[in-house]
């Protein structure tokens, strides 16, 4: 028997997973949720018929979203990880003793569930006791924050699906409001190469660009994105990615990583011309 | 004959059955189920252009509906709760004109509110009966024009015992309703008909908290937007009828107007979307009011805006509110409803319903989800925190009482000229002249120029009203009477 998965990038192009076994399916009151075994990616998570994350690649979007701004931001005291309800950010925030308090706002009570019984390795960062968990809509959750925190880890990833809210210029604005004057906010920022998927990552940087007074992108090659090419977003008050980058102190914290390199930080925020072109065009 | 069941929808089913035999089609539209014209496949889709046929014996015809048509159109009225219910493919003006002109015809008197819709007023060009308008209060903080008075519908009524009907908006576009029982059975109490213009209405069939509609309240005709409310495609509708009114007289006066190649997207979407509202109408507005509900109190949370409920409710003007409609009053936080309006558009990629002088609305419907709610609250929240102002003096809307003088059909038909606006004091108006916001025709055909109206158009243009209805787009000029 063969049994594939196809997540469509575009309209004429899928990847297609061979799976091994199906280990959960539900319609939940926001989307779709799916856990599959995979002999390639290892257990994977797909949401509304995209993937989340496999086992096999999530190190690398943990750590890019985590690491790039802990390592420029002197002084991290608290954190506000929206969506990341799979605890994969958490557990990468884990990692630094200086952080006081993690708040994980997740819309969607079912998607943490189903990670603590499936995805133990992630979910193990939401059971620090810094951690602690909202089960609301990010954007309602937002609007009371003022002035409240040093650094906003937007993991929501679809911008058309039901976290379409966390990729518009009000969430921009809200998240403007709820940081400290030398806050940072980190964001997946989509994949420019298809088409389809060109103004979305336009827009984006777009709203953030005209929101904040620092915003810039970096880069990461992540297999299950869309073409394997995945950006994220730096929109920053006060701190420039580069300028303000500390790698002698990042490295004497001595963090295990797999991905993620005080060299390679460098490096992520070195764009391919198209997309520097692209993004430079909507600075204007 | 076998009773329908409320869970078939005829016009649907029909059309499945059509399509399963694969006809030949030598009839019209030439387009072919598509096959003449791949781009209009391509962007409707084939199914959708595989339902876009002709009348024929199996699908019935709108004109004169004997099967599939007409069995459709029954459990219309059986689930609004009207003797006799008409699928229209005109929109809610084909209904609105087919009230007017079935209840009236030249000469005979008909009591209207003055913000009436301008169909209304062209169903009196079409067929020459003469408005008698009320005044509608316009409440003096939100700027917005109320429900009418029963008080004032009396006066109007004594003044003119031989009006033929009284029309009724209810709700308005802002949600607010008149006392619709008491004003069916003052009209009745004088031989009137009262029509209700119900096209922000659909819901109030579906639910027992909903404010009551008009043919639970006796009226005689309503005409009912589905495609508002209701779910259903643009540019279709519905006319109730209650058990007083010669139902197939109104259908002549329909087939006056009413195109004879009735399309079955439109129709199928009516019968569709009432099968919708029979099996999910009150639990689906429910949870609309419920999240209008929610938004007005996140609304007011954030300050500066005041999204208005219930609390307005005062007997008589404001007789009754609905609450699936959310309408904001923006400008404590110093910007006119438009402008927020626009700024919700251009910036936030939110388009809402309308935006006026001083409030916005936004339609919740049964489409919507919690997250979008958010959305919203959350740009408003935005739209405050960067774009606010201190409140400045904007335009004051005032009432200016018309004087109807010859029938706007005799004046939308009469010679004419058109003279400078300063130099039409005294004449008599041949055309209409709209202000945007509020919406409330400043002139219609047939009503005397005075000096007051031609210091509030300038004074309106001035403050960047948008004016609608003129030959001369700029109204510079204005046709009168010669």
């Amino acid at each position: 028997m063969e049994l594939w998965f196809s997540d469509y990038h575009t309209d004429d192009v899928k990847l297609d997973i061979k799976i091994e076994k199906q280990l959960f399916g539900e319609d939940t009151d926001f989307q779709r949720i799916d856990v599959f075994d995979s002999k390639e990616f290892g257990r994977f998570i797909a949401c509304d018929g995209t993937i989340v994350f496999s086992q096999k690649d999530e190190f690398i979007y943990d750590e890019m979203i985590v690491h790039v701004p802990m390592a420029v931001h002197p002084h991290v005291k608290k954190v506000l990880v929206i969506g990341g309800g799979d605890g994969g950010v958490a557990r990468e925030l884990s990692r630094y003793p200086e952080i006081e308090e993690i708040d994980v706002v997740e819309t969607d009570h079912v998607f943490i569930d189903v990670c603590r019984d499936f995805f133990p390795d992630n979910a193990i960062g939401l059971d620090d006791a810094r951690v602690t968990i909202f089960n609301a809509n990010g954007l309602r959750f937002l609007r009371s924050k003022v002035n409240a925190y040093d650094l906003i880890i937007n993991d929501a990833i679809d911008p058309l699906g039901h976290a379409a809210g966390l990729f518009t210029k009000e969430f921009y604005g809200n998240c403007f409001r709820a940081l400290k004057e030398d806050g940072i906010m980190v964001y997946q920022h989509g994949s420019p190469f298809y088409d389809e998927d060109e103004e979305t990552c336009r827009a984006m940087h777009r709203k953030a660009s005209h929101s904040f007074p620092i915003s810039r992108v970096y880069q990461a090659a992540i297999p299950t994105c869309p073409s394997g090419y995945w950006l994220f977003g730096f929109a920053s008050k006060k701190y420039h990615p580069l300028k303000d980058f500390d790698p002698v102190k990042w490295k004497a914290r001595g963090i295990k990583t797999w991905y993620y390199s005080a060299n390679l930080h460098k490096g992520a925020f070195m764009l391919p011309k198209y997309v520097e072109d692209m993004l430079e065009e909507e600075e204007k | 004959m076998e009773k329908l069941s409320q869970l078939s929808a005829p016009i649907y089913e029909a059309l499945e059955a059509f399509r399963k035999k694969r006809v030949v089609p030598f009839d019209v539209p030439g387009h072919k189920r598509g096959r003449g014209n791949p781009e209009l496949r391509e962007l409707l889709g084939e199914k959708c252009v595989n339902l876009d046929v002709n009348s024929m014996k199996p699908l019935d015809n709108l004109c004169h509906p004997v099967s599939v048509i007409r069995d459709a159109e029954q459990l219309a009225a059986e689930a609004f709760g009207a003797a006799h219910a008409f699928f229209m493919v005109g929109g809610t003006t084909s209904s609105v004109q087919s009230m007017v002109l079935s209840s009236t015809k030249a000469g005979d008197k008909i009591i209207l509110p003055r913000n009436v819709h301008k169909s209304v007023i062209n169903a009196l060009v079409l067929n020459g009966a003469i408005p008698v308008y009320i005044n509608p209060e316009v409440d003096g903080k939100l700027g917005i024009s109320l429900g009418m008075e029963l008080a004032e519908v009396e006066k109007a009524i004594k003044a003119n015992p031989d009006a033929k009907a009284v029309l009724v908006n209810n709700p308005t576009y802002y949600g607010i309703c008149s006392d619709l029982r008491s004003i069916v059975k003052l009209a009745h109490a004088h031989n009137m008909l009262c029509l209700v213009d119900e096209a922000h209405g659909t819901h109030f069939y579906f639910g027992p908290n909903m404010p009551v509609n008009a043919m639970a309240a006796g009226a005689d005709m309503a005409s009912v937007s589905m495609h508002k409310s209701g779910g259903s495609l643009t540019q279709s509708s519905l006319l109730l009828t209650g058990p007083n009114v010669n139902w197939e007289y109104v259908s002549q006066i329909i087939n006056l107007t009413q195109t004879t190649s009735a399309s079955y997207l439109l129709l199928s979407s009516l019968d569709i979307s009432r099968r919708n509202l029979y099996m999910r109408g009150e639990t689906s507005f429910a949870k609309v009011a419920e999240m209008a509900e929610y938004a007005r109190e996140e609304i007011n949370t954030i300050g500066g805006y005041y999204a208005y409920g219930q609390e307005l409710k005062n007997g008589s003007s404001i007789f009754d509110f609905d609450v699936t409609k959310l309408s904001v009053y923006t400008r404590d936080i110093g910007l006119a409803g438009i402008e927020v309006y626009d700024l919700l558009r251009d910036e936030y990629d939110i388009q809402i319903e309308f935006g006026d002088i001083a409030n916005i609305l936004a339609y919740v419907s049964i489409g919507d989800r919690i997250q979008d709610i958010e959305r919203l609250v959350g740009a408003l929240a935005d739209i405050k925190r960067l774009y606010s102002r201190d409140p400045s003096k904007m335009l004051n809307t005032e009432y200016i009482a018309p004087q109807v003088v010859v029938s706007p059909q005799e004046a939308f038909y009469a010679k004419d000229e058109s003279l400078p606006i300063r130099e039409t004091a005294g004449r008599i108006c041949s055309e209409f002249v709209m202000c945007y916001p509020p919406g409330i025709p400043i002139l219609a055909p047939g009503e005397v120029i005075t000096k007051e109206i031609i210091e509030y158009i300038i004074y309106a243009k001035e403050k960047g009203c948008s004016m609608q209805g003129p030959e001369d787009p700029e109204v510079n000029n204005i046709n009168v009477l010669v």
